[in-house]
């Protein structure tokens, strides 16, 4: 049995991982040299120019789509601890998570006879 | 060493929480509210709770805040929302806020002040025992979310798509 203790490695890992970004980003900051034209300031300073800002409100079809990967997510680990005791559970569960699936089916159908999925 | 764990992890939380109502920027915000999210799982991990602490960075972390951030992106960032401020709205929000305030109150007042200590683990809160209990005890609920997760999806559906003429 694991206990919590074991999760410091992960712990350290993470803070590994954020200290490596932060002092990278710091080092630059530092270290390398500064001058701050109109043209290093860009965005893109060898691309296109760019037009307007980024703060503009964009299209609902993103948050559509976001929304329904949120939903397929979630029912994704909803399948997790069943595969895990798939064996033990037997068919009882394997018909539990039929009916779980048959309803999601359900709403995906409907998704896609809506057209929810496509780009227009 | 139990103690420093806790403490720090909850110093984390709680800076990361202020620090997302009262920055006045939303990706900051929204940004400071992942990393209360990932410290929140940390005391998932801390109370023996695996699964859920990997299905709140999962869930919470990854698919949540990306709606968060696409509700932000999709209000108009440019102008300056004009804050409502009438009277009757600030009478509200001082009651709501202090009925919160004696709610928390009154639950400070019951508990006692201790030491943390990692609780014993006894395989409560791995995946497989999650499982068992939910496939069996549990069954009705979790069948009860996929018609939840049908109402969302026929939802989300309705209010975004243009019907076709």
């Amino acid at each position: 049995m694991s206990n919590s203790i074991d999760y410091v490695a992960i712990l350290i890992q993470f803070s590994v991982a954020v200290g490596f970004v932060g002092v990278t980003l710091l080092t630059i900051r530092f270290a390398g040299p500064r001058r701050l034209t109109s043209d290093k300031l860009q965005s893109w300073e060898s691309g296109i120019e760019s037009v307007g800002n980024a703060r503009f409100p964009f299209s609902i079809k993103y948050f559509l789509t976001a929304i329904l990967f949120v939903m397929f997510d979630v029912e994704v680990i909803f399948m997790y601890p069943w595969a895990v005791n798939f064996k033990s559970l037997g068919m009882i569960g394997f018909v539990e998570m039929f009916l779980f699936i048959g309803t999601l089916l359900l709403g995906f159908g409907y998704i896609i006879k809506k057209g929810g999925l496509t780009w227009d | 060493m139990n103690q420093l764990i806790f403490i720090s992890l909850s110093t984390l939380t709680i800076v990361s929480a202020l620090f997302m109502v009262f920055s006045r920027k939303p990706m900051y915000s929204v940004l400071s509210l992942i990393f209360c999210f990932f410290t929140v799982a940390g005391h998932y991990i801390l109370l023996n709770a695996q699964f859920l602490a990997i299905t709140h960075v999962i869930v919470y972390a990854g698919a949540i805040m990306v709606l968060f951030l696409f509700v932000v992106m999709l209000l108009n960032l440019n102008t300056v929302a004009d804050q409502i401020k009438t009277m009757g709205f600030r009478v509200a929000a001082m009651i709501g806020a202090g009925m919160l305030f004696l709610v928390l109150l009154a639950s400070l007042k019951s508990t006692t002040l201790g030491t943390f200590s990692f609780p014993e683990d006894n395989g409560m809160g791995m995946v497989e025992h999650v499982g068992m209990r939910l496939f069996t005890d549990y069954l009705l609920p979790f069948e009860i979310s996929s018609i939840l997760f049908l109402s969302a999806m026929i939802g989300a559906v309705l209010l975004a798509k243009k019907e076709k003429r």
